[in-house]
């Protein structure tokens, strides 16, 4: 398997003017072409702060990130990041709003547009493409922002909680919506959540950190028969895994 | 999305109960305004109060009349209009730009907090005679207190609006490789048309005041004049005619402020 982030011996150090915060404390693992792997933790661990790492918004004190051999700064484009909210712009339609990546890097050619628009048709909304965001429901624009992520042909994204904002109900189904978009689309994607049987249900392997400074503290393969995250969870080997990786938490 | 056509019973009692109290609405306020005008003229023509002083609302008309065709009057109310206007678009056009200097640049904007706090507690009619020395006694010095009134709130609003654009979406844009330029055009300028929006019926307020105001302090010309004028010589029905047309056109440009933010914000902002 190859090899897509790599994060090697990573510590984070922040100043505030009260204090000096030690956020992640020599951190390793990586990630394979194609994985799909969560991150959990418990909360104020640094979860987010390690996918701000991966994302090149901020550079690590020591250590060193590579995708694809690359540092993350030096390549933006090959990163999708997702929200905890769709964060659609509601001044722009929703076709306007998968635009929107193309817009920031330039990319002007018609067939990137063309692209897009047969991503919103593929998974049903292209008939949305002249509503305003407000006027889709929940799921409907989280799928809209992930298709925007997708736009830019990134190779790795990034999410983060992408589902805490949802009902219960619509929450089962976007995480379903959503992990057989990025299986379909090959893509590697790296999930933050505090939702244990969310990265069960998505994952295939799991990374569980420590409190702060942030370290891994174990690493789990879940390899549950089913082809969905709804699939998984109605597995009785589901609870074995829940009960294990809850434990680990506590 | 489409209305059904097929209304049930409740929906259509729902609908004209809806028409209805929107109709009770618009009906009260003419009346009112009718009955308010009715009761003044009233009682000025039986003399329960003094038209001399109060004026009549017969009278007001009467005097527009007269004013339009024996005086300039539509000299003053250009007049007026061109310095507030005038007023209103530079306090506007500078306060969006310093405001988009002061968001750029957080630096800036601490070391000028202390002054735009002072500047907007100030009395600006403080520095009338200021004004006047440096601007003379004419148009000049009116178009600028109604711009020195606008401009500290067209700032402090704007601003406000442009720091209140979301932390979210800016890291989701920074994530895409934006530039602070396109964080700029993308998202705080957009995000922030509905205040905007806000800012510029502030603003109308602050340029008649401004003008106004100005011209109470030196003028030879215009609506405040006429007012000002009105009051010495005791002629009432000239200030109330006058206050009438300022209404009249304080109104009309709020309304197309109004009519504007149906232009550009096509989407709900609540």
């Amino acid at each position: 398997m190859e090899k897509l982030l790599e994060i090697n011996n990573v510590s984070l150090t922040y100043q505030t003017p009260k204090d000096e915060i030690n956020a992640i404390k020599n951190l390793s693992f990586y990630c394979n072409k194609g994985d799909f792997m969560s991150i959990i933790g418990p909360s104020g661990c640094g979860k987010t702060t390690v996918l701000s790492l991966i994302a090149g918004l901020i550079s690590p004190t020591s250590g060193e990130i590579r995708l694809n051999a690359e540092k993350p700064s030096e390549q933006k484009s090959n990163i999708g990041y997702m929200l905890q909210k769709d964060h659609l712009f509601p001044w722009r339609t929703i076709e306007k709003n998968i635009y929107l990546p193309l817009e920031i890097k330039k990319i002007k050619n018609k067939q990137a547009k063309e692209n897009a628009l047969s991503l919103l048709k593929k998974y049903g909304l292209y008939d949305f493409k002249d509503n305003y965001p407000e006027e889709l429901s929940g799921g409907m624009r989280q799928r809209a922002a992930l298709i925007r992520t997708l736009v830019s042909s990134p190779q790795l994204l990034l999410l983060d909680e992408p589902f805490s904002a949802l009902d219960y109900q619509t929450r089962l189904s976007v995480c379903d919506d959503v992990y057989k978009i990025i299986k379909s689309e090959q893509k590697t994607a790296v999930l933050v959540t505090h939702d244990i049987s969310e990265a069960i249900a998505m994952s295939d392997i799991i990374i569980v950190l420590t409190a702060r400074p942030a370290q891994v503290k174990s690493i789990f393969k879940p390899n549950i028969e089913g082809n969905s995250p709804i699939g998984k969870r109605e597995s009785p080997q589901f609870g074995v895994w829940f009960e294990k990786i809850w434990k680990e938490l506590n | 999305m489409k209305k059904e056509l097929g209304y049930s019973y409740e929906r259509i009692k729902y609908l004209n109960a809806r028409k209805k109290d929107k109709f009770t609405v618009i009906f009260w306020r003419i009346a009112l305004l009718v009955l308010l005008l009715g009761i003044w003229e009233l009682f000025a023509n039986i003399g329960f109060i003094d038209p001399f002083i109060a004026s009549s609302p017969s009278r007001v008309i009467a005097t527009i009349k007269n004013l339009l065709i024996n005086d300039n009057f539509l000299y003053h109310i250009g007049i007026t209009l061109y310095e507030t206007l005038l007023g209103f678009i530079i306090a506007v056009g500078l306060g969006y730009v310093v405001a988009l200097l002061l968001w750029w640049s957080e630096k800036i904007r601490n070391i000028l907090e202390p002054y735009i706090v002072v500047l907007n507690s100030l009395p600006k009619i403080a520095l009338g005679p200021i004004i006047i020395v440096w601007f003379g006694s004419g148009e000049k010095a009116i178009i600028f207190m109604a711009f020195i009134i606008g401009i500290i709130v067209a700032i402090m609003t704007m601003l406000n609006g442009f720091l209140a654009a979301d932390k979210n979406k800016m890291l989701l844009l920074r994530s895409f490789g934006a530039s602070k330029w396109q964080i700029l055009t993308k998202l705080v300028i957009p995000s922030s048309l509905p205040t905007l929006i806000s800012m510029l019926k502030i603003s109308v307020g602050m340029a008649w005041i401004g003008s106004i105001m100005g011209e109470y302090l030196v003028s030879r010309a215009g609506l405040g004049y006429l007012i000002v004028y009105g009051g010495q010589v005791f002629k009432l029905d000239l200030v109330m005619a006058s206050t009438v047309v300022l209404c009249l056109l304080a109104t009309l440009m709020y309304l197309l402020v109004t009519a504007l933010e149906k232009v550009i914000i096509k989407y709900k902002t609540e």
